[in-house]
């Protein structure tokens, strides 16, 4: 059988995220409690989290967790990361041993800085640079693959339902301000860590649950801009979408989202004049960046969280909201499971963005 | 160029070819009326006023069913010839009729339309998909289903004000309802009640067409916001009001039916209209050189370019119609960073109104490869959002523009289509100039034939229909825009293909 990767696996999906407003510490296990009440929208095939604020005493620092074949792949790899970061602690993701997840490749983490004559020698932005570290990593060594890369955040996930994976990792033991967490349903039989999600690109982090019918389309847009869509999922394509748009293209979130998620052309026509000129503008610019076909995501990044839904609303996600926290979740259940007093629950709009920012927090 | 006569002028019998098709008139029905003699340009009938009877010449006939349409008593049936030839695999009936020809003209073999031989159709080699269970289709009459296109050139990065708001000034962009417009086809070529149809037909159904290289006619240019006017190596009818007349301007560099030639209408059908339009005197052949004399490499193109902006202040998209060569990815790589907006691509099995039969049938590719080719280079490139891409030269019908689409192109020219809509039987004979349907033909007796009215409104109803079987297709694979559908090459998959011939055409095999 073709690993992910050599072969396009559409997915279904449960999709669950919680943010704290004002900054206060959630344990990693609300994630878990959340995400394993939509037990039934998974099917052990691949679960997922993402934190953010997880990593306050190394938050300068760009923090990889990396997954090796075996121990052979980790020497080039290590090699490659001296001659090009500043490595300031590395060590494997501490684990759980339990029954229900099995078959781990070898789980690292590395916090790094780029060295600062390489950088400069490269004539890149930081960000860039590392960003293409990491896509060189993972298109050119065998048996490596860097699958978080963010600051003060971190990826974990594994070939499993969500809720084993989050124990696995021991995610009780975090405390994040955002979280983010993906149950997997793939239609076939990935096998491999990797392909679970959230995926990442930097600290923007994605889970999705959809379809898309324009991946194509998406895919073979995005790779002309140096992108390797090297999983071949939605979620991977998504992500790159919006690392373009928000990072390389200098969009705001709510400027993707029209995007990505563009009003109908017959909506365009009725706004007044200044705002369908921007909303032409880009749906024409960016037409091949329009996602088709049903979605639900959550995009987390620093200081902030998204939700966004297909221009059709073909998926389910509902929004819950306190006075001190936001949760986004392909169903209600999962709010409810773990906040049951809500000040506010509603099911946005297709195509109609989310943003909650930390208080005081500044635009992307 | 030698124009051969039909069978006509027999001088010995070694010329003899013998009727393609025979007239198969019932005379239990036959009624001795006279109007097919009437509506036979080609001379096939000659009627008898005083006997009411009808002599029929078949080896006159092209096969254009104007007769049998046109017959009251439904007497009429235009049937292949029982003539045979000898069996022979290596030479074919068509090779010793067409030596025969030659021999006894020493002429260019010349014909119309698109080639008639079988090469390879790969649009009929592929498949689309449609969504189950994990994707849910849609259905385009409960759903808004989007067919809105742009074509022009996109900028790399994005500009904003000093408020923070996006600059949403752009490069000149043309913005049709549905990805078809109708392809380059001169006055001169086609006649004016066909053109009339063609520029009503645009405008009703939000789209261009395209005067080919023969000018505008004074009376269209009210039509002008739905027009591209083409600018050929003859550069007849080009002057300032023109190039400001059209919504884009098409340098025509080459077209799909004969690659790497020009063009010649014969003095014979440059008289009143035709002449004042491409202001050239009446009589005179208008002769389109095979190059351009001022283009012999890309940086003249260039050149070209800038011209016609600067003429037009910027404000007009600027498209590059080339036809479908061995090196086509290269050429669009250059055209695409010479300043033009729009590449159009001809097919080689695409039509014309006269082409040397050798040319038009062994010269160019098919327009499905060279697309791909074209599409991937621009992209490898990462030069694709510069331009956008047309592709044409065989577009048959809906499923031919989702595939067409799919595999990059940004939108279709049709032009076979369009005239088989306003009649055109397919006859091939346009070259000859008596189009009994009023379409290839300067003939007033002729050319009133057509309505433009009703012609208008046949051409609104194919394109309205294929949009909404486009519609549909795109609804079952899950798209609700027609930019999700454009490059999106997954939705295809290869029926009977080579690895070689998926792999340029970017696609997987069915089951793959």
């Amino acid at each position: 059988m073709k690993r992910e990767g050599e072969v396009r696996i559409p997915s279904g999906c449960a999709i669950s995220g919680v943010f704290s407003r004002d900054g206060g510490a959630i344990g990693g296990e609300v994630m878990i409690r959340s995400i394993e009440t939509m037990h039934g929208r998974s099917n052990g095939l691949g679960g997922g989290f993402a934190g953010y604020g997880i990593y306050p005493q190394y938050r300068e620092y760009y923090a990889f967790h990396v997954f090796f074949d075996d121990a052979a792949a980790k020497e080039p790899f290590e090699r490659f990361l001296e001659r090009h970061f500043d490595v300031v602690n590395l060590s494997k993701i501490p684990t759980r041993k339990i029954p229900e997840i099995v078959g781990e490749p070898l789980i690292w983490r590395y916090f790094v800085q780029p060295l600062p004559t390489r950088l400069s020698a490269s004539q890149l932005d930081e960000r860039e640079y590392v960003v293409r570290c990491v896509t060189r990593i993972n298109t050119e060594m065998e048996g490596a693959y860097v699958f978080s890369c963010g600051k003060n955040m971190g990826v974990f996930k594994a070939v499993g339902y969500p809720e084993d994976v989050g124990r696995f990792y021991r995610l009780d033991e975090y405390e994040g301000t955002c979280w983010t967490a993906h149950g997997r349903y793939p239609t076939n039989t990935p096998g491999w860590w990797g392909g679970a999600h959230p995926f990442s690109i930097l600290d923007l982090s994605i889970v999705h649950n959809g379809e898309i019918s324009s991946y194509d389309a998406n895919r073979r847009f995005i790779e002309m801009f140096g992108y390797k869509c090297s999983l071949l999922t939605d979620t991977e394509v998504i992500a790159y979408l919006f690392d373009y748009l928000v990072r390389r293209q200098g969009l705001s979130l709510e400027e993707t989202a029209n995007v990505i998620a563009a009003p109908f052309w017959s909506t365009i026509e009725a706004k007044p004049k200044e705002e369908r000129e921007r909303l032409t503008y880009l749906r024409n610019v960016f037409s091949g960046l329009l996602i088709t076909g049903p979605f639900s995501i959550l995009v987390g990044f620093e200081g902030g969280m998204m939700a966004l839904n297909d221009r059709l609303k073909l998926r389910s996600m509902v929004v819950g909201e306190t006075e001190s926290r936001v949760y986004m979740a392909s169903e209600e259940c999962a709010i409810r499971a773990v906040e049951p007093n809500l000040d506010r629950v509603w099911s946005p709009r297709g195509g109609e963005p989310v943003i909650v920012r930390r208080n005081g927090g500044e635009e992307l | 160029m030698t124009e051969l006569g039909k069978n006509g002028a027999k001088k010995s019998p070694l010329d003899f070819i013998g009727q393609e098709f025979e007239i198969d008139c019932r005379k239990d029905r036959c009624i001795g009326c006279g109007i097919c003699a009437e509506q036979c340009s080609n001379g096939v009938f000659t009627y008898n006023r005083k006997e009411r009877s009808i002599a029929i010449d078949d080896s006159r006939c092209v096969c254009c069913h104007r007769c049998a349409a046109m017959c009251p008593a439904r007497a009429l049936t235009v049937v292949r010839s029982r003539r045979a030839w000898r069996e022979n695999a290596g030479w074919r009936g068509s090779d010793i009729d067409e030596i025969t020809r030659q021999a006894g003209t020493g002429g260019v073999l010349l014909g119309s339309m698109g080639t008639p031989k079988e090469y390879p159709i790969y649009w009929d080699k592929m498949l689309i998909n449609a969504s189950q269970v994990t994707n849910p289709s849609i259905d385009p009459l409960r759903e808004p289903m989007e067919t809105r296109i742009f074509l022009g050139k996109k900028p790399d990065q994005i500009r904003r004000k000093p408020d923070g708001s996006i600059d949403t000034g752009l490069p000149p962009q043309l913005s049709a309802a549905l990805p078809i417009l109708f392809s380059g086809m001169s006055y001169g070529a086609i006649s004016y009640p066909a053109h009339l149809a063609l520029a009503k037909a645009a405008e009703r159904l939000g789209t261009f067409y395209n005067t080919g290289e023969g000018g505008l006619h004074q009376d269209f240019y009210r039509y002008g916001a739905h027009t591209i006017v083409q600018v050929a190596s003859g550069r007849f009818g080009v002057h300032r009001d023109y190039l400001e007349a059209g919504a884009a301007i098409e340098i025509k560099i080459g077209q799909g039916a004969k690659p790497g030639i020009g063009g010649h209408l014969p003095g014979l059908k440059i008289v009143g209209d035709i002449s004042k339009t491409r202001m050239i005197p009446e009589g005179t052949d208008a002769i389109s050189p095979a190059p351009h004399h001022d283009i012999y490499s890309i940086e003249d193109l260039r050149q070209l370019v800038d011209s016609l902006k600067e003429a037009t202040s910027y404000q007009k998209p600027v498209i590059i119609k080339i036809a479908a060569v061995h090196n086509v990815a290269a050429i669009a790589s250059g055209v695409a960073r010479s300043g033009a907006d729009i590449i159009a691509i001809d097919g080689f099995r695409g039509g014309t109104g006269a082409a040397p039969v050798r040319i038009r049938d062994n010269v160019g590719i098919p327009i499905e490869l060279a697309l791909a080719s074209v599409d991937a280079r621009l992209r490898e490139e990462g030069i694709r959002n510069r331009i956008s891409i047309l592709a044409g030269g065989s577009i048959r019908n809906s499923a031919d523009v989702v595939k067409a689409i799919a595999l990059g192109a940004d939108a279709v020219t049709i032009a076979t289509g369009a005239l088989i809509a306003l009649g055109c039987h397919l006859c091939r004979s346009c070259q000859q100039g008596s189009c009994n349907w009023g379409i290839a033909t300067q003939k007033p007796e002729l050319a009133k034939r057509l309505d433009p009215e009703e012609g208008a409104e046949r051409l609104v109803r194919l394109v309205t229909a294929w949009n909404h079987e486009i519609k549909e297709m795109m609804g079952g694979m899950g798209i609700n825009s027609i930019e999700a559908l454009r490059g999106n090459r997954a939705m295809l998959r290869g029926i009977g293909l080579s690895r070689k011939e998926l792999d340029i055409l970017g696609i997987a095999h069915a089951g793959e």
